[in-house]
């Protein structure tokens, strides 16, 4: 997997966000921002996906579908928390239905903060997780 | 009588940004019943209004959904307002019906963008939503936010725009009008777009009504229901009607929405040109002590804020309809005796935001 960096797929999962995040992770994909040109693909399979996009915190119903979404995609796996409630729990956290943020069920490897988290930084969020992404294949590859 | 046979829809879908699961029940292709289970996303805030101050809370309404966000916290505010008796500056009353119905573009375009891409005409959906990052660049512009921009208070708005900008703002719209007519075009006149969407997924007057179907969904069968009519903020200012069809199918739905964004348009033009000068907001002092129901007509319909206070800092009870639940009744309808392929495009339909529904 000498080059998986130039076409990472991507898979976007609404935890329990209030969707201001999740309008803007498809506002990536839309002509302004665009990151196809970094040959990231929104793709609605898990078995397709490489990076993992969640927003939103963890709430009781959904934790075992985002374990379930995890478990389902192929290693390497990159996982991306946006926006503050799917970092911490952000104004959620004192709700009694919200467990916490995403890294209560799932380990994850970037935090993109904001509410809601802009485009930008999302991009830069998931810039960052196509090069480890990259470093965890190459890590694979070295131990075959 | 063909087999029959149970088909999950959902939580994750690719259709669907946000979660909800529905059990279809088939016989061949065709939708016998669809049995629909939420929580998905549900947070439990309305507890949260013992743990947040009624100042503090509008911050946690307008996270209701990042859609409709601003009108949520404009629900919420003008509901404390009447509990606590406060006159409303007149120019916030305007910044807020400007703010709301650029709210309505921004969501009907995404709308749009969403339902191009349900029946799978992409290049609709990356044209929908380049026009609406256009609205978004006015938020950006008057706010600093592009979804959550969190502009209301108890009292008024927290932040004034000068006249400049929104004759700047009326301007912009006006230019955007030839590619918003020319966008919407396809879907309303596009042969392919329409064997999609004409004559599928009808609702009737009569059920509409009995369902309590609202918004564009009630008003797509000829339901002639806005809550704008109420004149809360400076509608009562402004002249509209709403905009009906009595057609009921998909099409009429879309055609609806489509109008309504022109509508908007107008709308805007009209406070711009009424807005007077002034304040933007009152200092509140003291505590809600009653309670009250508000009623607001947001993109997806009708929600309603039940504010009940104690005569504390916190509220009794806050309780919010929001529109997309009052719509799933009229949804299950339609999907009675759809084919299969057309569950994604009926589901759309409502325009379902289930970040509001579950809250």
């Amino acid at each position: 997997m000498a080059n998986v960096k130039r076409s990472p797929w991507l898979l976007h999962y609404d935890g329990s966000s209030c969707n201001g995040c999740d309008i803007e992770v498809l506002a990536c994909t839309t002509p302004v921002y665009d990151v196809e040109r970094f040959g990231v693909v929104n793709t609605g399979d898990p078995f397709h996906a490489d990076i993992f996009l969640i927003t939103g915190g963890i709430n009781s119903q959904n934790k075992e579908v985002v374990e379930q979404i995890y478990s389902q995609m192929p290693s390497p796996k990159v996982v991306v928390a946006v926006g503050t409630c799917a970092c911490t729990g952000g104004v959620f956290k004192e709700c009694y239905n919200i467990l916490g943020g995403v890294d209560t069920v799932i380990p994850v490897d970037i935090y993109v903060p904001g509410c809601a988290a802009r485009p930008e930084s999302i991009i830069d969020g998931v810039v960052k997780a196509v090069a480890l992404f990259q470093e965890k294949a190459d890590a694979m590859d070295s131990k075959k | 009588m063909g087999k029959r046979s149970v088909v999950p829809f959902g939580p994750h879908h690719p259709v669907l940004p946000e979660p909800i699961h529905l059990d279809l029940v088939l016989e061949d292709e065709t939708v016998i019943e669809a049995v629909p289970s939420i929580g998905y996303i549900h947070r439990g805030l309305e507890t949260l209004v013992k743990k947040k101050d009624y100042k503090q809370y509008v911050y946690v309404v307008e996270r209701i959904c990042g859609i409709c966000s601003f009108m949520h916290g404009m629900g919420y505010c003008e509901s404390i307002e009447h509990v606590m008796n406060v006159e409303v500056p007149v120019r916030a009353k305007y910044l807020r019906t400007i703010w709301a119905e650029l709210s309505r573009i921004h969501s009907h375009l995404l709308w749009l963008g969403l339902f191009a891409d349900a029946f799978g005409f992409e290049s609709l959906f990356m044209h929908s939503w380049r026009l609406r990052e256009k609205i978004l660049d006015m938020f950006e512009y008057s706010t600093g936010g592009r979804v959550i921009f969190s502009v209301n208070t108890v009292g008024g708005v927290l932040k004034d725009m000068p006249n400049e900008m929104l004759t700047k703002f009326v301007k912009m719209l006006d230019e955007m009008d030839g590619e918003l007519r020319k966008v919407t075009g396809v879907f309303l006149n596009d042969y392919t777009v329409n064997s999609r969407l004409r004559d599928v997924g009808f609702l009737t007057y009569e059920k509409a009504w009995e369902l309590g179907a609202v918004g564009p969904m009630g008003k797509a069968s000829g339901l002639n229901v806005d809550m704008r009519q109420r004149k809360y903020a400076a509608y009562g200012d402004l002249d509209f009607t709403p905009i009906t069809s009595n057609v009921g199918d998909c099409y009429a739905r879309t055609d609806v929405r489509i109008q309504e964004i022109f509508q908007s348009i107008d709308l805007i033009r009209q406070a711009v040109a009424k807005i007077p000068e002034g304040p933007i907001a009152t200092d509140v002092k003291g505590t809600p002590n009653g309670e009250y129901f508000m009623r607001v007509e947001q993109p997806r319909g009708e929600a309603v804020f039940y504010t009940r206070g104690n005569g504390s800092m916190y509220l009794d009870r806050a309780r919010i309809r929001t529109p997309t639940f009052a719509n799933i009744p009229a949804l299950l309808e339609t999907l009675k005796g759809a084919q299969l392929a057309d569950v994604p495009l009926l589901v759309l339909t409502i325009d379902p935001c289930i970040s509001c529904t579950e809250r």
